[in-house]
């Protein structure tokens, strides 16, 4: 049995890896505090996770620590993807934090904790883990977004996703009791065979409909997106872009492994795939339509974010194999993009009042000031609003082919009208970086002097290469997710 | 030439061999050294495209695959390759090309003054996206091109356009990217039916298997919808031009140029690559009605464009008209009509090319585009107006040059046509030609001719120099070919259309077949019977 337990450890150790990395923070900065180094370390700690995870790549997925979490395949592709987003999340704080003046030790202590948790959470054999997993996460992020502790609206934000979460994760803790209560184990891989035996279906519905609630909250999806634009737009920037991209890649991974698994029956999979359809649609259109008359572009990125968890709901609504691998495909292209808008984004704040009011206008001509910010930016605009040949438009192509493929080309429709409507709000912001004159932006603005630290301008560089490269070639990428479930049974081991 | 055409994956040079020069832009220093190295480029690609011309045997062009084939794949698990090859339809346009191409980056010489590395590199990413539109076998391919080719021409306008251009820029994006973004889920449809019918399951987007296809008649009238909608707007047909003339009208002269000489034709070679061979029943039931909207596309732009008093304008609505003729022959569905609307594809690229090139050199040298503004310049830049007068008579249909070639072609094809044809319909053409006479005329008339003010800057605007002859001489010399002697660029293309033609032909009586057939078997599947 401890033979046994050693080695899952072992197939863990990346997850555990990052947990005791976070401990081993939290201890130094209580004795240094603030200390340089801890940035460091924990981007360190982070890559190696990551290139650990890459190694089991292509394993076989196969449950350890008695049907708790997955190793290899489905798990390690997701927390690759969670450990990206991390990786960059960290080396974009660092000198964001320095100028905003909040350089403290325990943001990072925070953030490993919290990548800590979307690992559990993506990686979740039962529903023990997924709530565990969520937990964990969703609380190291209501601190997060509450940063700065000064400033009102940080607090407001805080709170609001803390009560709100608080609320949605009742909903999900119902949902697992109801789903226990018609399938007697919290094993997912188990739930189809003993529902089978009980034959409780009402209950499961009904504790489906609860966990899909708590899901969407988390995932922002309408109308469970109320408290993404304050959030989004009231957390330090750098933040925004860790949670927006990580936290939703281990809810959606989660909610994969949920669908995928235990409700894979096929008249529950006829029931669920009506009203995930549903939401995608409102939640594609609602996002797209709202984004449009912002004119704070981190509060349009948050709408923005919001249609997108549309997107890769509409991949899920499909209840393929093609339509699981497309929205898999979609989270590393989602975490690559958007972590680059918000990184631009951060990058342009360069004191800490101006953050908050960072709009369209005050960013007329900075392309032509800072073009690397400017020319990173145009290519995560294109690949947010899915033009080719960047790795935003195959994740939108796969995900709509599998719901033409399922029999649902209406979604399809909705979401190319969505993306017309994207283009629009898209467009503005290159319209604002690169067509307006510099003249157009306040004075204040104008004059202040900002440098892009080469750290931000390597990241968001690579960001723009891997769409680019993720764009071209995808075969790689989608010859890896589809063989996750290629034959579930196989990938999942169970 | 012959050992170009021998070079190994000469079509992928030819395409991509822009954007590898706009690559090259990024390490270039110097403003000049810039211009010299994307005209290095752009001329490096033209010559290495004649090679294309050489290595196509249009007598043995094969009704199974393209000439110059590059085949490899790209997605895994379903048929979506890297497809590119050439065949009568797209090598003209190709040519065409990698013809404008120096010509555009000649005329933004002096033009572009601001952020030039940016606006070269804009315009070679530019060319290979059309490149690879008019190159691709696989619709996937096609369709990444076709979007591609919207980013350039959107910073090409926003940045580097007229008063009005964030506007127009964001209009032209928005309107395509509604047409093409709906076609992407016909793309989709098609992919998934087509590989469950005649792939064995794999969706494919290869357009040979496509085509091999055929399409119940029901699904046929939207996916038709779909993919005209995407190529209507982009052509422009009447009712959908109206970013157009704004796109034109705001954009740099090598930024319309390029959109008037190749980035419309992608919609009309797109009607003819895909929405006639694939739809072959909806392309014919729909033929009235669009040949309708070409009609009115041809008078109305005609009077618009009578109406007008910027230049730009008046070319800009020119070639709705221009391009309602094009769409007029595809939708005859005879020889003729398509040989023709294929020559004047290029024609009108050659044409109305050369007259946004002479308006923009007008434009730099007194900054208004009035007509009003001008009179009589005849007699201070003699040169200029010649080569103006020589477009001005190639766009109206002179017999003699290359305008007359297909517009005749056209109309005697939509004669004989028994989908559109009938009398009539040739008539309203033909007024159309004629009134094209009248506005391009008037505007030759009130800005060339007449009295020239002697105290206006008018009387001592210099003519041309050497870099701008140099770069109307090769348009003006094509159009005056391509007139007197059409034979060589229609025997190119010859084969191919009629292969086109067989191919819609026997689709459409097959479709028609298995729909009677599917009737007819009704009654007798055995949960009808009572």
């Amino acid at each position: 049995m401890y033979a046994s337990f050693l080695t899952d450890l072992a197939a863990a150790f990346p997850t555990v890896l990052v947990a005791v990395l976070g401990i081993v923070v939290v201890l130094y900065d209580s004795f240094r505090n603030d200390a340089p180094a801890i940035p460091w370390i924990t981007g360190g700690g982070i890559a190696v996770a990551l290139a650990l995870e890459l190694l089991h790549l292509g394993d076989p997925g196969e449950p350890i620590l008695w049907n708790q979490l997955y190793a290899g395949g489905f798990a390690s592709y997701v927390n690759s993807v969670i450990l990206l987003g991390a990786f960059a999340s960290v080396i974009l704080s660092v000198p964001y934090l320095k100028r905003i003046n909040r350089n403290y030790g325990e943001v990072h202590a925070l953030i490993l904790f919290a990548t800590c948790g979307m690992m559990v959470l993506a990686s979740s054999a039962s529903l023990v883990s997924v709530f565990v997993g969520l937990e964990t996460m969703s609380i190291c992020l209501y601190v997060l977004t509450g940063l700065v502790r000064e400033e009102p609206t940080a607090n407001e934000s805080a709170l609001k996703y803390f009560l709100l979460g608080a609320f949605s994760t009742g909903f999900f803790l119902y949902g697992i009791a109801l789903i226990y209560g018609a399938t007697g184990t919290m094993v997912l891989a188990e739930m189809p065979a003993e529902l089978e035996a009980t034959g409780r279906t009402g209950f499961m519905y009904a504790g489906l409909a609860l966990l899909l609630i708590g899901f969407f909250f988390k995932v922002s999806a309408v109308p469970f997106h109320m408290w993404t634009p304050d959030v989004y737009q009231g957390a330090p920037t750098t933040i925004t872009g860790f949670m927006s991209t990580t936290s939703k890649a281990a809810a959606f991974a989660a909610l994969i492994l949920v669908l995928s698994q235990a409700m894979k029956g096929a008249e529950l999979v006829a029931q669920w795939s009506v009203v995930i359809a549903a939401v995608a649609a409102v939640t594609m259109i609602l996002g797209n339509v709202l984004a449009i008359s912002q004119t704070n572009v981190k509060r349009m990125l948050a709408y923005s974010s919001v249609a997108h968890a549309g997107y890769v709901l509409t991949g899920l609504a499909a209840g393929t194999p093609e339509g699981y691998s497309g929205a898999l495909y979609y989270l590393l292209a989602y975490t690559l993009m958007n972590l680059g808008a918000f990184g631009v984004m951060a990058a342009l704040e360069w004191d800490d009042e101006q953050g908050a009011e960072q709009t369209l206008d005050s960013l007329a001509g900075v392309g032509y000031r800072k073009p690397i910010l400017g020319v990173t930016m145009g290519v995560f605009m294109f690949a947010l609003t899915g033009f080719p040949p960047l790795a935003g438009f195959i994740g939108k192509y796969m995900v709509f082919a599998a719901v033409v493929d399922s029999g649902d080309t209406w979604l399809a429709f909705v979401g190319v009208t969505a993306s017309i409507v994207s283009a629009f709000y898209y467009l503005r912001v290159l319209v604002a970086f690169w067509m307006r004159s510099e003249e157009d932006s306040p004075e204040r603005v104008r004059q202040s002097a900002f440098p892009v630290s080469n750290l931000t301008a390597l990241v968001l560089v690579g960001c723009a290469v891997a769409l680019l490269f993720f764009g071209v070639l995808p075969g790689g990428v989608l010859e890896t997710t589809q063989s996750f479930f290629v034959e579930a049974a196989v990938a999942f081991g169970g | 030439m012959d050992f170009l055409a021998s070079l190994p994956h000469l079509v992928s040079w030819v395409i991509f061999l822009p954007a590898i020069g706009a690559l090259v832009l990024l390490f270039v220093p110097s403003d000049n050294a810039v211009r010299w190295t994307s005209l290095g480029v752009t001329v490096l690609t033209f010559l290495i495209s004649l090679g294309l011309w050489a290595g196509f045997d249009a007598e043995a062009l094969s009704a199974t695959g393209p000439q110059l084939v590059e085949q490899v794949q790209w997605f895994p698990g379903v048929d979506i390759t890297y497809f590119v090859g050439i065949d009568g339809l797209n090598l003209l346009l190709i040519l065409l090309t990698t013809l404008l191409g120096p010509i555009i980056v000649l005329s933004s010489w002096t033009y572009i003054g601001k952020q030039i590395k940016g606006y070269y590199a804009l315009l070679l990413i530019l060319e290979t996206g059309v490149l690879g539109v008019f190159a691709s076998f696989d619709l996937f391919l096609f369709y990444i091109f076709f979007e591609l080719t919207l980013i350039p021409m959107y910073f090409i306008i926003g940045i580097w356009g007229g008063e009005n251009r964030i506007y127009a820029a964001v209009k032209f994006v928005i309107y395509t990217l509604f047409g093409s973004l709906l076609m992407l889920v016909g793309v989709l449809w098609l992919g998934f039916a087509a590989g469950d019918a005649v792939n064995d399951g794999v969706f494919t987007t290869n357009w040979y298997t496509l085509v091999s296809y055929s399409i119940p008649l029901g699904a046929q009238t939207w996916l038709f919808l779909l993919f005209a909608l995407a190529f209507c707007i982009k052509v422009p047909l009447f009712p959908f031009h109206t970013w157009l003339p704004d796109a034109h009208v705001q954009a740099p002269t090598g930024g319309s140029v390029v959109l008037a000489g190749v980035l419309l034709k992608m919609g009309t070679y797109g009607l003819v690559r895909f929405c006639l061979p694939f739809f072959p029943n909806a392309a014919q039931t729909f033929a009235w009605p669009i040949a309708i909207l070409a009609l009115i596309g041809i008078v109305y732009g005609a009077l618009v464009a009578y109406a007008q008093e910027d230049a730009k304008k008046l070319v800009a609505y020119s070639s709705v008209a221009h391009l309602g003729f094009v769409v007029l022959g595809i939708f005859a569905f005879t020889t003729e009509a398509l040989q023709g609307a294929m020559i004047q594809m290029v024609n009108h690229g050659l044409s109305t090319g050369a007259l946004f090139l002479i308006i923009g050199m007008l434009y730099e040298r007194r900054h208004t585009r009035l007509m009003a503004d001008y009179g009589g310049i005849a007699k201070s830049v003699p040169i200029l107006t010649f080569f103006m007068v020589f477009s001005v008579l190639a766009s109206v249909g002179l017999p003699g040059l290359n305008g007359f070639v297909g517009e005749f072609l056209i109309l005697l094809g939509t004669f004989k046509s028994e989908v559109i044809g009938g009398w009539a319909i040739t008539l309203i053409a033909t007024t159309g030609v004629i009134f094209a006479a009248v506005y391009l005329l008037t505007m030759l008339y009130k800005t060339f001719y007449g009295e020239l003010d002697k105290d206006s800057p008018n009387a001592t605007m210099p003519d041309l120099n050497a870099r701008e002859i140099g770069l109307l001489l090769p348009l003006a010399v094509l159009m005056f070919w391509l007139g007197f002697g059409p034979a060589p660029f229609l025997e190119k293309s010859e084969r191919t259309v009629n292969l086109l033609l067989e191919t819609i032909e026997t689709k459409r009586i097959a479709a028609i077949e298995a729909e009677r057939e599917a009737v007819v078997a009704l009654p007798l599947s055995a949960d009808d019977l009572p």
